[in-house]
């Protein structure tokens, strides 16, 4: 143990020592914490790579380990050895980390630069800072997809939510998220619960019971996914008829692997994605992180990252500037999910209510499900 | 170790000889010689040093002992510090609830006296209490985290306590508005240290400079100040002591936060006697003290029940009242479908019973795969063992091969298989056994967890079986068909026995590692092939319940042990083999 701590003194010292002599107090390592696969990489391209330009003496490693965060920066702040600078997480984990005292809270008008038309960072992400420790780059949705050579002959493809739950008009399997969020509200929804009311009736246990009966209908034709490349591999290889997953997932189904598949829209979930900064970082490793989360979360790098996936940037001024896909060369506005003609019917998920109610229906979701 | 020093021990240990020696001590004996070397022939033999040679020999031992010893502890303390350690600690979780009564300490004792079962509200004190805590935790950061705690129990807490941080502010505020208004000094910090501190701490409190990287004089109290102004000095002290350690700051300079206030305005319409005070500030405490009685109030309980309707009823207490010892049963209850309430422990709703039907499960479907392990391995194991070495090493590596390939890439395999639209499916379609339109499920259900955990786990199950079964003189088989055996009774009464070692090891290590594999059940499980250990997973990493997931390990550890100790009565572990 001590000699783990002499050379981590040590090395930290050298680290340190290093850093002040080429640039202010500032680290010169950094350690980003984000999800692997396509959407890291679009990070990649869109931040680190252009950040690193301008500072050569930087190097920024990749931890794909944001499905895990949670856990692990938990388990690190227990052993008081935090080597996370900066971690990509969805809001509701973003929510949990801060209740917890594991994420930093931070002043968007410091740390954030403004838009280039001079609206105050905290304007310009509006009511999309939904917690003190969450700094958003996009908007993702959970959405559906269907196989359009599955369509039953002489009727409309599905483009209503409930078309998930008719499986009269519409035969063949579905496959839904092993978990309640966004699952009960699409369930209380086609219900004929009215889309205001939903919370408030789901609060209820009775309004539990009737979104898992209505559930119930369809749940011998469900496959249920963990992972967000399942429904995508179960609609390639003609699994399901239809099946909900993160809009970029379909998106590189359908446009990139060129698969007989389209984008239902309707009813989809927003979310949100974006960074915390993890508790507790010393001085000049917090000094870097914040130089470069000002560069990375401005107005440019926002929606140049918009090139390589098809989230949207979670500034309002970030829109316009949304161009062609780096590779395609396809314009990406219609492929958002904040496009108007995708968001007709949209839900924003219900952070702080699912907060209070995630472990208490979780329960009750996984009690029907092993039923 | 001792062993080896046996003869040492019985050819010159004086005592040792005694006894074999009783009954022929008359008769001249080979060992008469060394006996006599002891001068007076009852005094202990002597080493070369003059020490009793019991006591040299002990010593020589012992050092023997301490060095075996040395020489293990590097690998003794690697297991203790990577493995042993982390496992205890994480364990310990299933039964550690400090966070209720580290984060509201006051409140805690302020709800002993409240009976939880009657449905009345707690008394003004315990608002009092929870004010004071809640204000405290709140600018520590911890009262978000002590809520998510308690939304384990009771859905809700979490916001409820969020907003209760913010709400509280608000509370006290009235009071230093009113306070500030009658008098600016009162905004000062100043002010404050002046009428709380000693003279000696404020000589030392303003001298002190931040950058000298020591923290702040630690607050002493001015004299009389606290039988004066309790309640005061209590809030001032754990001001003073927050900005000190938490923000490194002089409490001296620094404005008190809302709860000073409010206890200053408890204290002074509380009958608190301002006239006898003398002290500096005694004109602006005579002016606060007259006019404290005619400012707008409000009771603790009242500003609670504003701030959320949620602290006006009675469940909210109850689970910290129930959740405030050190250690709980809590998570215990939990993880067998029960829940603790006033009344005692109660079984779920059946609704949420979902532990007891999964630790079930896995017990079946462990049984399940092992038995698959032994009736699918046992024949390979036995070509392995009766192949020329050649052959037999060739094949071996055939059962070694899936080692070499990633858990993930085997797992998905089976999924390209099994699917309805994967290769078994299209070949039965093909050859006309199954209609396209009702092409068989093997997947996302129980029959794919044990096909694939069958095909993951089957190495474990040969290689035991192979090594017992080489072992095994074909021979035998011989002399007993040469004795008339059928080959059913050769095998059966002489050849499986000899085996059965090999099938123990196997069982055991497949079910042990079947009992908390998660990977393949979460992939190829759907809904109905699940393990316990993909909810143990999901606490850890999802919903943060620590504590559960560590009850329900402890749990599962003690199936574990309870059933290693059935076998050992059983079948026992002597006739386990390995190789």
């Amino acid at each position: 143990m001590k000699l783990t701590k002499t050379l981590l003194a040590t090395s930290a010292l050298t680290v340190a020592a290093g850093a002040a002599f080429a640039e202010s107090h500032m680290a010169s390592e950094m350690t980003l914490v984000s999800w692997g696969g396509a959407y890291q990489n679009s990070q990649q391209k869109a931040y680190s790579e252009p950040y690193m330009e301008m500072h050569p003496d930087v190097s920024i490693v990749w931890d794909e380990s944001s499905n895990e965060a949670v856990a692990k920066l938990r388990a690190m702040n227990e052993a008081g050895n935090v080597t996370w600078d900066l971690v990509d997480v969805t809001a509701g984990d973003a929510i949990r980390l801060c209740d917890e005292g594991l994420a930093m809270e931070y002043d968007p008008e410091e740390l954030l630069a403004a838009a280039p038309d001079g609206t105050s960072a905290e304007d310009d992400f509006g009511d999309l800072l939904v917690s003190d420790c969450f700094i958003p780059q996009i908007v993702y949705s959970t959405t559906f997809g269907y196989r359009t050579d599955m369509v039953p002959e002489g009727v409309e493809p599905p483009n209503d939510i409930c078309d998930v739950f008719d499986l009269e008009t519409y035969p063949g399997k579905r496959s839904l998220e092993k978990r309640p969020i966004n699952t009960m509200e699409w369930a209380l929804l086609c219900d004929g619960v009215a889309k205001d009311d939903i919370y408030d009736v789901l609060e209820t246990d009775e309004g539990q019971d009737q979104a898992l009966a209505k559930l119930d209908t369809i749940k011998d034709q469900v496959i249920w996914w963990s992972a967000g490349a399942d429904t995508p591999q179960l609609l390639a290889d003609g699994e399901i008829f239809m099946g909900s997953t993160y809009n970029g997932r379909l998106f590189s189904v359908i446009e990139e692997q060129d698969q007989p598949v389209a984008m239902m829209w309707d009813a989809q979930v927003y979310d949100l994605d974006g960074w915390i900064i993890p508790a507790g970082l010393p001085e000049e490793r917090l000094a870097r992180v914040k130089d470069f989360l000002k560069f990375a979360t401005d107005t440019q790098r926002l929606a140049d990252q918009a090139k390589y996936i098809s989230y949207g940037p979670a500034r309002a001024s970030s829109a316009p500037l949304v161009g062609q896909h780096a590779e395609l060369g396809i314009d990406m506005a219609p492929h958002m999910p904040t496009d108007p003609a995708n968001s007709e019917n949209t839900f924003l998920q219900n952070y702080s209510w699912w907060a209070d109610y995630r472990d208490d229906i979780d329960a009750k979701f996984q009690a029907w499900l092993a039923q | 170790m001792s062993a080896s020093f046996t003869p040492f021990v019985l050819t010159f240990d004086n005592k040792n000889n005694g006894d074999d020696m009783s009954n022929a001590s008359e008769a001249p004996t080979p060992d008469d010689g060394l006996n006599l070397t002891d001068n007076e022939n009852t005094g202990p033999v002597l080493a070369a040093d003059g020490t009793p040679l019991k006591r040299s020999l002990g010593r020589a031992l012992r050092r023997q002992k301490l060095r075996a010893l040395m020489l293990i502890a590097p690998l003794l303390i690697f297991v203790l510090l990577t493995f042993i350690a982390p496992i205890a600690d994480m364990l310990f979780r299933s039964v550690e609830n400090q966070i209720v009564s580290e984060t509201l300490p006051r409140t805690v004792v302020a709800l002993d006296d409240w009976d939880s079962t009657t449905g009345e509200l707690p008394s003004e004190a315990v608002y009092e209490a929870a004010y004071y805590d809640i204000f405290i935790a709140a600018e520590r950061k911890l009262h978000t985290r002590l809520g998510s705690r308690l939304n384990y129990e009771l859905t809700g807490a979490s916001s409820l306590f969020r907003k209760s941080g913010r709400g509280l502010d608000d509370l006290g505020e009235v009071y230093q508005d009113q306070f500030e208004d009658l008098n600016e000094a009162w905004e000062d910090g100043e002010t404050w240290a002046l009428l709380m501190g000693s003279g000696d701490w404020q000589d030392k409190a303003y001298a002190w400079e931040k950058s000298s990287g020591d923290l702040a004089p630690k607050l002493e109290l001015r004299e009389g100040i606290e039988e004066l102004l309790p309640k005061t000095a209590a809030a001032y002290s754990s001001f003073a002591n927050f900005v000190r350690v938490d923000d490194g700051d002089n409490p001296a300079t620094e404005d008190p936060w809302s709860p000073v206030y409010t206890a200053f305005w408890q204290d002074l319409t509380g009958g608190a006697t301002v006239a006898s005070y003398s002290g500096p500030e005694a004109e602006l405490l005579m002016e606060a003290a007259n006019a404290a009685g005619g400012f707008e109030s409000t009771t603790f309980s009242e500003g609670f029940a504003g701030i959320d309707k949620d602290w006006a009823s009675t469940p909210i207490w109850q689970t910290i009242k129930t959740y405030s010892p050190k250690y709980t049963s809590g998570y215990f209850l939990n993880s067998v479908d029960m829940q603790k309430t006033p009344d005692g422990p109660e079984l779920r709703d059946a609704n949420e019973r979902i532990y007891g039907i999964l630790f079930k499960r896995t017990m079946f479907m462990s049984m399940v795969i092992t038995i698959s392990c032994i009736m699918l391995g046992y024949p390979v194991a036995w070509i392995l063992a009766n192949l020329p070495a050649r052959t037999a090493n060739l094949l071996m590596i055939l059962v070694l091969l899936p080692f070499w390939t990633s858990l993930l890439v085997r797992t998905s395999a089976w999924k390209v298989m099994l699917q309805q639209q994967g290769v078994i499916n299209d070949v039965l379609v093909w050859l006309g056994l199954v209609g396209d339109g009702d092409r068989l499920v093997m997947i996302n259900n129980q029959f794919g967890t044990i096909v694939a955990m069958t095909h993951i786990l089957l190495p474990f199950m040969i290689l035991p079986l192979y090594s017992v079964m080489q072992t095994i003189p074909p021979t035998y088989l011989r002399a007993a068909k040469s004795l008339g055996a059928t080959n059913w009774t050769a095998f059966w009464r002489v050849y499986f026995p000899q085996s059965v070692p090999g099938i123990g090891a196997g069982s055991i290590l497949v079910f042990i590692l079947s009992i908390g594999y998660y990977i393949t059940p979460e992939i190829v499980g759907g809904t109905t092939g699940t393990f316990i250990s993909n909810r143990i997973a999901y606490h850890i990493s999802s919903s943060l319940n620590w504590g559960l997931a560590a009850a329900l390990g402890t749990i599962l550890l003690a199936v574990v042990m309870i059933l290693y100790w059935a076998y050992d009565k059983i079948v026992g572990i002597d006739n386990v083999k390995l190789g």
